[in-house]
């Protein structure tokens, strides 16, 4: 039945659907867990690296997140060769606006375009779509701080705190009962208990997630953090002890 | 032969540029409106021969107000992204097929309160100046706004200072101008202060 209508991306099944695409976004459920977290003065994103063996070479900086300009990052959740190409067309059109306009590009329309190329994949060339969701985290000067979200089908939207990747589920209804306009530090330990449940029952530990942080220095320029080991071990005890009296009381 | 000229003041910018329609020894009209609308709060007066203005201006106003709807009317682009987009694209022309246009940009950038003026010219120059003119006017005028502007002047006081500026051009300049539109760009956004003939008169 749908077997017939999910080999070719750029066609529709009966039923509407357009199977390679949500076959797709079943890939990235099985990718490691982002968390994304808009805050009063900056924007949050943590993400669980899947470290396979010990073997592996540790990452010169970062596994997960991304820098696509001075005022723009994202972490990746699925199918990372894929991603990097994402990433690639990200920078080149952040860097062509700014030459165009000598200014920094507008979050929106970053995010936009980056989808604007996944749907190409899903209409034309019979191509496969990219394997890869994003959390776009980003500043500027129209609205502030924003987080988007967008998926292989292309489709983007806006959030406030979002998790994809795997048992991204369980991670927005921890946020939806705990999200309540953070300060950067109160989001850094709210990613940190979201990344908590979903990794489920494996404790957090810091060589298993990452932790950026996005905001301003007093000039109004857009900082990039990726906390270090010491920073994120204070990060994971805080909410350890936080927890702790909660179960004591 | 164009004159184009402005100025900025407390609050706002005056263009102002000649009506004058003509190539060789034939005037095709004295009513033409040289200064092009381009946002809700910017503007550019055009030199030039009248296809690249025409053209030039076209193609900078439509983008402009393409990007806007673009963002849902949510991003405003400010005078100076919008004065590198005009002389970008003029840089891009310039090693194919030229627009030989010298044009005074105005506007309001309405984030900063503040009004700017750019002067940007056919080998895609851009400067942003306080006062400024296009063409052979600039020898004429350059030396009335060093003398008489002030910063943060008011808008009767640079108005006064574009009215000596048409003039001296009237009483010196060899080419006959007998009309100058003048507008003025403030927060309330792009228009007319006075005409030497009404451009819609056709």
């Amino acid at each position: 039945m749908a077997r017939r209508y999910d080999s070719s991306t750029t066609t529709f099944s009966p039923e509407g659907r357009l199977h390679q695409v949500e076959y797709a976004i079943e890939a990235i459920n099985n990718a490691g867990t982002c968390v994304g977290i808009l805050a009063k003065d900056g924007i949050v994103m943590a993400s669980e690296s899947r470290i396979t063996t010990g073997l592996l070479a540790p990452a010169k900086n970062s596994e997960k997140t991304y820098k696509l300009s001075s005022h723009a990052a994202c972490n990746v959740a699925g199918l990372t060769a894929d991603a990097n190409i994402l990433i690639d067309q990200a920078r080149l059109r952040a860097g062509r606006y700014l030459y165009e306009y000598q200014e920094a590009i507008p979050i929106e329309l970053l995010v936009e375009f980056v989808c604007n190329y996944k749907q190409s994949y899903t209409q034309y060339g019979g191509l496969r779509p990219f394997g890869v969701a994003f959390l776009f985290a980003g500043y500027d000067e129209y609205h502030g701080f924003q987080l988007y979200q967008s998926d292989p089908s292309g489709n983007y939207s806006g959030w406030k705190a979002t998790v994809i990747g795997a048992n991204n589920q369980a991670g927005k209804s921890l946020l939806k009962t705990e999200y309540e306009e953070p300060s950067v530090e109160e989001a850094l330990q709210l990613a940190v208990k979201v990344l908590n449940k979903t990794m489920d029952g494996t404790a957090a530990s810091t060589e298993k997630m990452e932790l950026f942080k996005m905001t301003l220095d007093k000039n109004g320029e857009c900082v990039h953090h990726i906390l270090t080991k010491e920073e994120a071990q204070a990060v994971v005890d805080a909410v350890a002890a936080e927890s702790k009296t909660d179960t004591d009381s | 032969m164009d004159s184009v000229f402005g100025i900025t003041y407390k609050g706002g910018v005056i263009l102002a540029t000649d009506q004058t329609n003509a190539r060789s020894i034939l005037t095709y009209q004295h009513n033409l409106d040289k200064i092009t609308n381009l946002t809700s709060h910017s503007a550019m007066g055009v030199s030039g021969p009248n296809c690249d203005m025409v053209n030039f201006t076209e193609y900078i106003s439509k983008n402009l107000q393409l990007y806007e709807l673009s963002s849902h009317g949510t991003i405003k682009l400010s005078p100076y992204a919008q004065a590198n987009f005009a002389r970008n694209e003029l840089a891009k022309a310039l090693r194919k097929g030229p627009f030989q246009v010298n044009v005074l940009l105005g506007g309001y950038d309405t984030k900063k309160d503040v009004p700017e003026l750019y002067f940007m010219d056919y080998l895609a120059a851009l400067q942003k100046i306080k006062f400024g003119a296009q063409g052979y006017a600039g020898n004429f005028v350059l030396s009335i706004f060093d003398k008489e502007y002030r910063e943060d002047m008011e808008f009767e006081a640079a108005l006064k200072v574009i009215e000596q500026c048409i003039q001296e051009l009237h009483v010196r300049f060899l080419i006959n101008q007998p009309n100058f539109i003048i507008k003025k760009i403030d927060k309330d956004g792009v228009s007319v202060v006075k005409f030497g003939a009404d451009p819609a008169d056709t």
